[in-house]
């Protein structure tokens, strides 16, 4: 109660978000609601258009004009919903940074890494040009960048993609934030560096005592790094909990299709992926009830009467569907390590 | 002469080799070594994965084998013809046997062609046919990759992205070729839509006893769906052999370090740290063993002499001087279930 | 293949290619500025078909005595500093513009084009000499171009069109090989080549119609360009000879007497702009109904 190491640094509550797209108006985020304390990790995961970069994007307050947001984002109590734009870019980069799938779009050819990396700071913290400069080559060296110092006015082509991705992350963090929203970071990298850039997020997280938000399509890179995760479909989260405890019992239908369509080592020549019928659906066009329904294989009428209300299998763990007996009953779950 | 001395495919010793911008007037053009004697021969219906990360060479070892580029050194066979002796137009009807199905299903596909025109290509690319025999073949074709006659006549942007990799791989298959060779195929897709893809070219293969020479970064991919697998570092192949051998018993310690940064999905896992590594360039040419600054069991003797690729079981090649000692290394740790 | 040539100068029937008609014609006719642009350039049209029948007057014939009448209901928009009809004029001045436009920008087009297309499909040597000779014509203003023709074959239209198309050549060709460039970089040209489709082929096939639409908007562009072109021509002597009319040689007629008939230079400015315009729209139109991607959204 009032002790603020206790409460919460962003509290999302009932957050929804309706586009409009080309081919017509789209709920594409509907009724998420989750909190972070400082300091703790939470990873999206979901596949193309399930509502997971909307979120982030609705977070940094960088919706297109027509979206209409409803429900309430609070960061340390207050209200960022319809928050001016103004207001908004004191706190982007500032208090909520965010690091993008792809680190050559993410950064501007015509200005050195070192202007970039100083940029949030010139802008939020008044530093002088030089006061500026010497804290981006710390920055680039707490990043990993070799030879820091001298390669600061390099530009962004001089680098590999590994490389840059630490730029931009040497950028995120300038100011500080309280907040992290990595969207896809590792997606266009390769697979050693991947696990390099995640690590560092992770000390980084850590050792500053942020809050980070994980998107990913990887139910791999979610495992390994956040605390909790939010499973995504359709715009809304069907399921959600603790890293851990979903991945030992994997409640939803669709966790589940997702867990094992994943090719995996030992799965050798002959062996058959499980799939889920069927595609992704539009925003534009989601089935009314559960999103999910059409492809799930233990649909039943009342899947499609209203949106399921979220069934708590076990502690923080909730799931979003009518059937978790029977889902829960096959043990897909991964067996723990 | 039987089946078995003549392989379907029989690469010999490519080389390509890149000549770089200039940089300086006074000094030679830098150059890249893509392909450094790569060796590898398919039999009829057996299928080759080809991992590594970017810069490894691997999609120019594809681009090679199709013939779309001309190597500086080396021989690329197909069914006992030399592709790059063959003259043009022989060479336009040798393509009939082998076919190529690209990564981005949106940029492999005409956006201002029907899906017709665009399956039939290699077709009417060989010899003139009439419309009704032509629009035959590719609603079978069509009807063998799961869509229908009624898809014929749209366009590509009518299709999601799963679909059009079937589209593509419908247009692979128009010609009944022997061997396809698939540019990371699935790498585009969303997971659910992945493994349907997956397990459609699985099933073409067992149906039409195809090749494939499948390029991946993902090794789960490669071991699903391959008889062996070749690892790719730097232009050359640093480890071949059968998925159970390469997998389960890595000899070189690149293998290893891709195993090891694959992210699991598992309960348990969260923050699991991965060692740091350095990235080498491939310009630079030192001698001894190119994996030598990021390897961790480097000595003096590989630093002198580069390893050549040896036999190290019976299906089993590495190009490491410490193959036994990294074989005998403990696995690394493998996905249950 | 659709030809962009009578594309950029509004001759539509011609230019719809064989496309599945999905309602081409239901789409056209619902597309506003495609709409607005073809009616436009038929009034263009027409008015040229119409004066080789009938004008309200002969348009070559000199009435000093009614020099410079303001608009009335035997002259409906008066007559020039000779008397002519400004009517008669502005329709018999139709014909020569759209000459111009045609045959200058189908010299443009057809030759830019193909060296454009030729450029990107061969590489090499080969593209390095077309850009140069293409650098080298771009040099030579139209001008001096035509200046020189003048001085060998006389002035005349002829000399003039040919002139100002072989300025548009160079434009054509950088526009084509820029374009053609992106396109041959596409993943579905090296599809093409995977199933042995050669460079001819590929360029038919592929590189121009997706470059399609880009041409057709230069075109009109340079359409306009040429019109305006002809009249800095014809002002120095060297495009149309009087006493054919034509747009350009009526603005600059109306110059000399900006201050005493205004409006002199009005009509033939708000003819040009109406062609201009008319061409503008009609290529944006054309753009959008040949992508198959809009095609569901329009």
């Amino acid at each position: 109660m009032g002790n603020p190491a206790n409460a919460p640094l962003i509290d999302v509550d009932n957050l929804g978000v309706r586009l409009n797209t080309s081919r017509g108006p789209a709920q594409a985020v509907r009724g998420i609601s989750f909190s972070l304390k400082r300091g703790e990790t939470l990873g999206l995961v979901g596949e193309s258009g399930c509502g997971k970069s909307v979120t982030a994007l609705a977070l940094m307050g960088l919706l297109p004009d027509n979206a209409v947001l409803g429900g309430s984002v609070r960061l340390d109590g207050r209200q960022l919903i319809k928050l001016s734009d103004a207001d908004y870019c004191k706190l982007r980069g500032n208090r909520i940074s965010m690091i993008f799938q792809e680190p050559m779009t993410a950064l501007n050819p015509m200005h050195t890494i070192g202007q970039q990396v100083a940029e949030p700071l010139r802008r939020h913290k008044n530093y002088s040009a030089g006061q500026a400069r010497t804290e981006a080559i710390a920055l680039l060296d707490r990043v990993g960048l070799p030879d820091a110092a001298k390669r600061v006015d390099a530009y962004p082509h001089q680098f590999s993609g590994g490389q840059r991705q630490r730029v931009t992350i040497a950028m995120a963090l300038a100011c500080e934030p309280d907040l992290l929203i990595a969207d896809e970071p590792t997606t266009a990298l390769d697979v050693t560096i991947q696990g390099q850039i995640l690590d560092l997020i992770a000390d980084l997280v850590e050792e500053r005592g942020m809050s980070m938000i994980l998107i990913s399509h990887d139910l791999g890179v979610i495992a390994e790094n956040v605390e909790r995760m939010m499973v995504m479909y359709g715009g809304t989260v069907v399921e959600s909990g603790p890293t851990d405890e979903v991945f030992r019992r994997m409640g939803h239908p669709y966790t589940q299709g997702l867990f094992r369509a994943r090719p995996r080592f030992g799965a050798r020549k002959g062996t058959r992926l499980k799939t889920i019928t069927g595609t992704v659906p539009e925003l534009a066009d989601l089935p009314s009830g559960c999103t999910f329904a059409d492809r799930c294989p233990l649909v039943v009428d009342g899947c499609r009467a209203a949106l399921p209300p979220v069934v708590e299998v076990g502690h923080g763990h909730g799931v979003r569907c009518i059937r978790t007996d029977v889902s829960m009953a096959d043990r897909v779950g991964a067996v723990s390590a | 002469m039987t089946a078995a001395s003549q392989p379907l495919l029989d690469v010999n010793d490519l080389v390509q080799r890149y000549t770089l911008p200039r940089e300086s007037l006074f000094r030679p053009p830098g150059q890249v070594l893509a392909l450094n004697g790569v060796s590898v021969r398919i039999e009829a219906g057996k299928s080759l994965g080809v991992v590594g990360e970017s810069g490894s060479g691997k999609s120019t070892f594809a681009r090679v084998v199709m013939a779309l580029e001309r190597p500086t050194s080396g021989r690329v066979e197909l069914l006992g013809r030399d592709l790059n002796q063959l003259p043009a137009d022989e060479l336009r009807r040798a393509r009939r046997d082998f076919q190529m199905v690209f990564q981005d299903p949106y940029g492999s596909l005409d956006p201002r062609q029907t899906i017709v025109r665009i399956v039939a290509e290699p077709l009417t690319a060989l010899e003139r046919t009439d419309r009704a025999t032509l629009r035959a073949r590719v609603s079978a074709v069509l009807r063998q990759v799961g869509l229908r006659d009624a898809d014929m006549d749209k366009y590509p942007h009518e299709f999601s992205g799963g679909q059009r990799q079937r589209i593509a791989i419908a247009r692979a298959l128009i010609t009944q070729p022997k061997l396809i060779v698939a540019d990371e195929p699935v790498s585009a897709l969303d997971v659910s839509v992945q493994a349907q893809v997956l397990n459609l070219m699985q099933d073409l293969q067992e149906q039409f006893g195809l090749s494939y020479i499948l390029i991946s970064h993902d090794l789960a991919v490669v071991d699903y769906l391959c008889d062996e697998v070749a690892v790719m570092y730097l232009g050359r192949i640093v480890e071949q052999g059968r998925p159970e051998d390469l997998f389960d018993h890595p000899a070189h310690p690149y293998t290893r370090a891709l195993l090891a940064a694959v992210p699991r999905a598992r309960a348990g896992r969260v923050r699991r740290r991965r060692g740091a590594q350095a990235i080498a360039s491939q310009s630079s040419a030192a001698t001894g063993c190119p994996y030598i600054s990021r390897c961790p069991l480097a000595d003096q003797h590989c630093r002198e002499a580069a390893p050549a690729l040896r036999r190290i079981g019976e299906t089993h090649l590495a190009a490491c001087h410490k193959a036994e000692e990294v074989m005998a290394l403990p696995a690394v740790a493998g996905e249950a279930g | 293949m659709s030809d962009p040539l009578t594309a950029a100068v509004g001759l539509p029937t011609t230019s719809v290619p064989s496309r599945p008609a999905t309602g081409f014609w239901r789409r056209a006719l619902r597309h506003r500025s495609f709409v607005l642009g073809a009616a436009l350039v038929c009034l263009v049209i027409g008015s040229a078909l119409l004066s080789l029948v009938w004008t309200p007057w002969p348009a070559y014939e000199i009435d000093i005595a009614s020099k410079l009448k303001p608009p009335s209901f035997s002259h409906w928009l008066g007559t020039d500093s000779f008397g002519r009809d400004i009517v008669s004029l502005l329709l018999v001045g139709a014909r020569s513009t759209i000459l111009v436009g045609i045959i200058a920008v189908g010299i443009g087009l057809t030759s830019g084009v193909c060296f454009g297309l030729l450029a990107a499909a061969r590489k090499g040597w080969t593209e390095e000499l077309i850009m140069r000779m293409s650098d080298f014509t771009f040099a030579f203003p139209a001008v001096l171009s035509a200046i020189m023709l003048a001085a060998v074959v006389g002035p005349g239209m002829l000399t003039s069109i040919t002139a100002i198309g072989i300025f548009q050549i160079p434009i054509f060709v950088r526009v084509t090989r820029g374009s053609a460039n992106a396109i041959w970089a596409r993943e579905f040209v090296l599809a093409a080549r995977a199933s042995g489709k050669g460079g001819f082929r590929i360029t038919i096939e592929h590189v121009l119609p997706n470059i399609l639409s880009i041409l057709i908007v230069q075109a009109t562009i340079q359409f306009a360009l040429a019109i305006l072109a002809e009249a800095a021509l014809s002002y120095l002597g060297l495009g149309t000879q009087p006493p054919q009319p034509s747009w350009g040689r009526m603005l600059n007629d109306a110059q000399t007497l900006l201050f005493q008939s205004p409006m002199l230079a009005v009509y033939p400015g708000a003819a040009i702009a109406v062609a201009v315009l008319g061409l503008n729209l009609l290529g944006d139109g054309l753009r959008d109904l040949l992508d198959p991607r809009l095609a569901r959204e329009r």
